[in-house]
């Protein structure tokens, strides 16, 4: 079924205009993560997803669908499906994760929160008011419906007094720190990401993991956010022994992942190769972008094992025996 | 033979940080991009800044299939802002083509 550029991006670009994502997901299944976290809304300094991690089980579900219907996720509701999703959420209708598929994603930001309360950071949430950050539409250029979206998002903070957003993934890092200022007059938000904040404050877990990880750098965190140390800084202290593959650091190697809303055989094709490079060096991958596990996990089938790095960051704790303490915010 | 417009640069470029013209065609961005993506951004950016507005129309799926990865930008010896000359060509796209800048033109914004 041939691709239509035009609509798909369309149908996106709607979706974050009318409905504040680009894929809408229930609040419910969007806040998950915060459940036994005791949180409070809003505050000076908050913990902002971005609904990143949340949304990958349903965008899998589309691509999932993409591949029974022709090259793209979106083909066979191009068209008279743009001018039928401005008024029924059509895209709602083809992603259905169930528990498993969510409680992997929502558990990423329930790591954070807790390696933040370890690390004696205190902050709130949005909760259903943390917004998709419009990442995906502003790399397809569509800058007017973005810039209002942004406007929306920093009302938010505005309303509930925030001054600094951590942050967990690349794309909503570089969306609120370098992307959103060029947008809005005024903007003075302090965005940083938990790894920097960690490696700022000082993470020194007690426990030593051992074994050989391959890291996989995250373009936007590397070449956009110069975000490169502190995750091999924080994963050294685990123990852990970091391979660098042959791309890597600043000259990272792309996972695909950019491509896969519109060419989905590129994308994969990119993660096999980005795979391969990371196998030649060790059998577990670690990732710090939803988009970059998502992807590389699906091309390495069981060849390899990718975890996110908040995963072996806690890991590194759990001997301390303090998560349910921590969760609880004592 | 192809029509040139001498105005089409204009039209796509969004601001003064659009700088095609910089490029030296040294293909330094070609060598490493890990898609090895043929014609951009050289040879699109060319067209661009020589107003062959047909040929850039021509490459609708490479102006989309670029990653962003911005590898090409940081070894780039001319400084050219590659990636968001890039999303300047999109946005091009986006409005003059597609019609969905959720502005005025878009029907979508009557919705």
């Amino acid at each position: 079924m041939p691709l239509a550029t035009s609509d798909t991006v369309g149908i996106l670009a709607d979706n974050l205009r009318l409905r504040r994502s680009v894929l809408p997901i229930p609040a419910a299944n969007a806040i998950r993560w915060t459940e036994g976290l005791h949180l409070a809304r809003g505050g000076e300094r908050v913990l902002y997803t971005g609904q990143m991690y949340q949304l990958i089980p349903y965008i899998e579900q589309m691509v999932a669908t993409q591949e029974k219907l022709g090259d793209s996720w979106l083909a066979g509701f191009t068209g008279f499906g743009r001018r039928v999703n401005r008024v029924l959420n059509i895209t709602s209708f083809m992603a259905h994760p169930g528990v498993d598929e969510r409680s992997v994603y929502d558990r990423i930001p329930h790591n954070v929160a807790l390696l933040l309360r370890r690390a004696g950071v205190e902050f709130g949430s949005l909760f259903d008011e943390d917004l998709y950050s419009g990442a995906l539409i502003y790399d397809l250029g569509v800058d007017e419906v973005l810039k209002a979206h942004a406007q929306k998002v920093y009302e938010v903070f505005q309303k509930y007094g925030v001054k600094e957003a951590i942050t967990i993934d690349p794309h909503t890092t570089n969306m609120l720190r370098t992307v959103y200022p060029t947008l809005i007059p005024g903007y003075d938000l302090r965005v940083r990401s938990y790894l920097e904040v960690l490696a700022d404050l000082g993470y020194g877990p007690s426990r030593k993991l051992s074994g050989e990880v391959a890291i996989h750098d995250s373009c936007v965190f590397a070449r956009y956010e110069g975000v490169v140390e502190a995750p091999r800084q924080l994963l050294q202290q685990t123990g852990l022994t970091i391979r660098e593959p042959e791309h890597t650091g600043t000259s990272t190697w792309c996972c695909g992942g950019p491509a896969e809303s519109l060419f989905p055989k590129t994308a994969a094709a990119q993660a096999s190769r980005r795979v391969s490079e990371l196998r030649a060096v060790a059998g577990r991958g670690v990732t710090m972008c939803p988009l970059c596990f998502v992807n590389l996990q699906k091309a390495a089938g069981d060849t390899m094992q990718f975890e996110d790095i908040s995963d072996y960051l806690l890991q590194a704790c759990q001997a301390e025996g303090l998560t349910e303490e921590i969760a609880n915010g004592h | 033979m192809a029509v040139l417009d001498p105005h089409f640069v204009d039209s796509v470029r969004l601001d003064d940080s659009f700088n095609a013209s910089a490029c030296m065609n040294c293909g330094i961005c070609t060598a490493v991009c890990p898609l090895g993506l043929e014609h951009l951004p050289r040879e699109i950016f060319a067209y661009v800044v020589l107003g062959m507005k047909e040929e850039v129309l021509r490459h609708q799926d490479t102006v989309f299939s670029c990653l962003l990865c911005k590898l090409c930008e940081v070894n780039c010896p001319a400084g050219v802002h590659i990636t968001e000359n890039v999303r300047a060509l999109r946005h091009y796209f986006d409005s003059e083509v597609f019609q969905i800048q959720g502005g005025p033109g878009d029907a979508a914004s009557h919705v």
